[in-house]
């Protein structure tokens, strides 16, 4: 591979809350080459969700810079350079499920007609064809989450920001999602952040895991994943699969000092 | 299938509606009765059938008067109403405004403005419309105010969040999703102030106005101790307020079809 460009790039970006005064993040340096699949893990209150604000423009860094595709945050926000999926599906009751997905492209202006198709396919991805018009408290949980993948991926963005999208669904549906985001990744060569609480996941899905420390958020280690691709259903028995998901965990528990009980047993289910 | 349909729903609506009729029923057998069985006088409460009666000899009377006052009530719901909405878009949008009137609006909310019916009628010709209009319009402007503002400032943060990663601007925020967010908000409030609105019209002109309105027919009745076109004079006014009100319902109803609440009807 050539040096991809830089699509993001984070510098020495601190982020404190004046209320109650906690520092979510420190000094955070990160460059994304475009095409990269960058996943985000580390304990809860760790900074994750913020990063992934500070890099969308909706939060504002205490210091240090954000530029995506060569423009400062604000600007690439106004110009639409990327979708996020929030980690709760934050859709809008008073609209349907087509056209919650509707909502960006009715921004970007496309027609009627587009929009209508648009929506089609993306039902039929994340599997709710036939929901199109039902409103979204009468979906559950995880289906809501896939709606709101859907709106993210509805206007083919060239950067995702993905805050634990498939945290709210079963394991199968999980894994076929998995796929699905990757080869959609494939397909428009687009750079995804990706925040999530699932070590393999991370393994299973980034071409990088950046492992981040609490208290205050930190970069703790960044793991090149050298898996080759593309990545399928084999690629979870391959043994290099298994070595990098205890390099992530050990690097999780050298630096997470204050992993959360709920997290260790989680982490010790997947040792299992 | 449409026949099937209908079917259920007007069984549903008779489950729905046969509850509050039998009680309703109950209660005007059960007056009658009583006023027949304890000798109670006409003056103090007259009897149903006797309203009834009323109703009708004076209906040519009576309904036009009514629907004179309709007319104020609502043109006071529509211009107070509209006031309200209008004025908690702005306080909404600018924050500095809304912090300077909105204590005076709440503490205006909560008083009995009512008790200002007969200043208006001082303020405006009592004779025309306009006076009843005008303390129509005072009485729902205050709620609708308050509770459109409350639906506006009730907007999930993560919803702003979304949209402005959408590059979206107030106007469309706004447009997409403080008004849609703050419509069961309005919505109630409406219905608070169609009944107000009509209470504001009959009680102005109980303090004075024009011979053709019912609030001055019933105070005259009355007056002359003709208590049973005064009741026939309530019930028309009473009619009336519902109607307004039941308006509103159905205009809830087909602009907050999404609501939770309202499901599948
Ligand atoms: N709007 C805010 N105001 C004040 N503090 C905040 C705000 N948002 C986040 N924080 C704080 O910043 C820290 C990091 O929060 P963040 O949501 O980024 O964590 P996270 O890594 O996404 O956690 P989780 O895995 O549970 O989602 C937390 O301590 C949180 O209390
Ligand atoms: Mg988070």
């Amino acid at each position: 591979m050539t040096e991809p460009t830089t699509v993001v790039s984070v510098s020495g970006v601190t982020k404190t809350f004046p209320r109650g005064n906690v520092t979510a993040l420190q000094d955070i340096n990160l460059d994304l080459g475009a095409g990269e699949f960058i996943s985000l893990i580390g304990p809860s209150g760790c900074g994750k969700s913020t990063l992934l604000r500070v890099i969308g423009d909706l939060v504002e860094p205490t210091s240090g810079a954000v530029t995506i595709n060569g423009k400062s945050a604000p600007q690439a926000r106004t110009d639409r350079d990327y979708g996020i999926v929030f980690q709760d599906a934050v859709l809008f009751d008073w609209r349907t499920v087509a056209k919650n997905i509707e909502l960006p492209l009715e921004m970007l202006g496309w027609d009627k007609a587009k929009r209508r198709a648009r929506v089609e396919e993306m039902l039929s991805l994340v599997e709710l064809t036939g929901f199109g018009d039902h409103h979204p408290w009468q979906l559950s949980g995880g289906m809501q989450q896939r709606v709101s993948i859907a709106r993210a991926l509805a206007f083919e963005p060239a950067l995702l920001l993905m805050d634990e999208p498939f945290g709210a669904l079963d394991e199968m549906t999980r894994e076929r999602l998995n796929l699905e985001l990757l080869s959609i990744w494939q397909q428009l060569r687009s750079t995804v952040v990706f925040v999530t609480h699932s070590i393999s996941e991370a393994v299973f899905l980034s071409t990088r895991v950046v492992v981040m420390s609490p208290r205050p958020g930190r970069i703790a280690g960044i793991v090149d994943i050298d898996l080759p691709g593309p990545r399928s259903v084999e690629t979870r028995e391959d043994p290099r699969f298994f070595e990098l998901v205890t390099e992530v965990r050990e690097l999780l528990r050298l630096r997470g000092e204050h992993l959360l009980p709920e997290e260790e047993a989680a982490a010790a289910r997947e040792d299992a | 299938m449409s026949a099937a349909t209908l079917t259920v729903r007007s069984s549903k609506a008779a489950r729905e509606w046969g509850p509050a009729l039998i009680v309703a029923v109950a209660v005007i057998g059960g007056w009658q009765g009583a006023i027949a069985a304890f000798h109670i006088q006409q003056f103090l409460l007259p009897k149903p059938s006797n309203i009834a009666t009323a109703l009708w000899n004076d209906r040519s009377t009576l309904w036009p008067a009514g629907w004179y006052t309709f007319k104020e009530a609502l043109g006071g719901f529509a211009l107070g109403s509209t006031l309200g909405v209008l004025f908690a878009l702005i306080v909404a949008r600018f924050q500095r405004v809304g912090s300077a009137l909105m204590p005076i609006a709440i503490a205006a909310n909560a008083v009995p403005i009512i008790a200002f019916a007969p200043i208006f009628n001082a303020w405006f010709d009592p004779l025309q419309p306009t006076s009843k209009m005008a303390i129509a319009g005072v009485l729902c402007f205050f709620p609708v105010l308050v509770n459109t503002l409350r639906g506006l400032q009730s907007v999930r943060p993560q919803q702003i969040e979304l949209m402005r990663a959408y590059a979206a601007g107030e106007i469309a925020i706004y447009r997409r999703v403080r008004i849609p967010t703050a419509l069961p908000y309005i919505f109630t409030s409406l219905k608070v102030a169609s009944v107000l609105a009509m209470i504001g019209a009959v009680v102005g002109e109980y303090f004075g106005g024009s011979f053709d309105a019912l609030g001055v027919l019933i105070r005259s009745d009355a007056q002359i101790l003709d208590f049973v076109t005064a009741w026939a004079g309530i019930v028309v006014a009473s009619v009336l307020g519902i109607t307004l009100y039941l308006a509103v319902a159905i205009a809830e109803r087909v602009f907050v079809r999404w609501a939770p609440g309202g499901r599948d009807v």
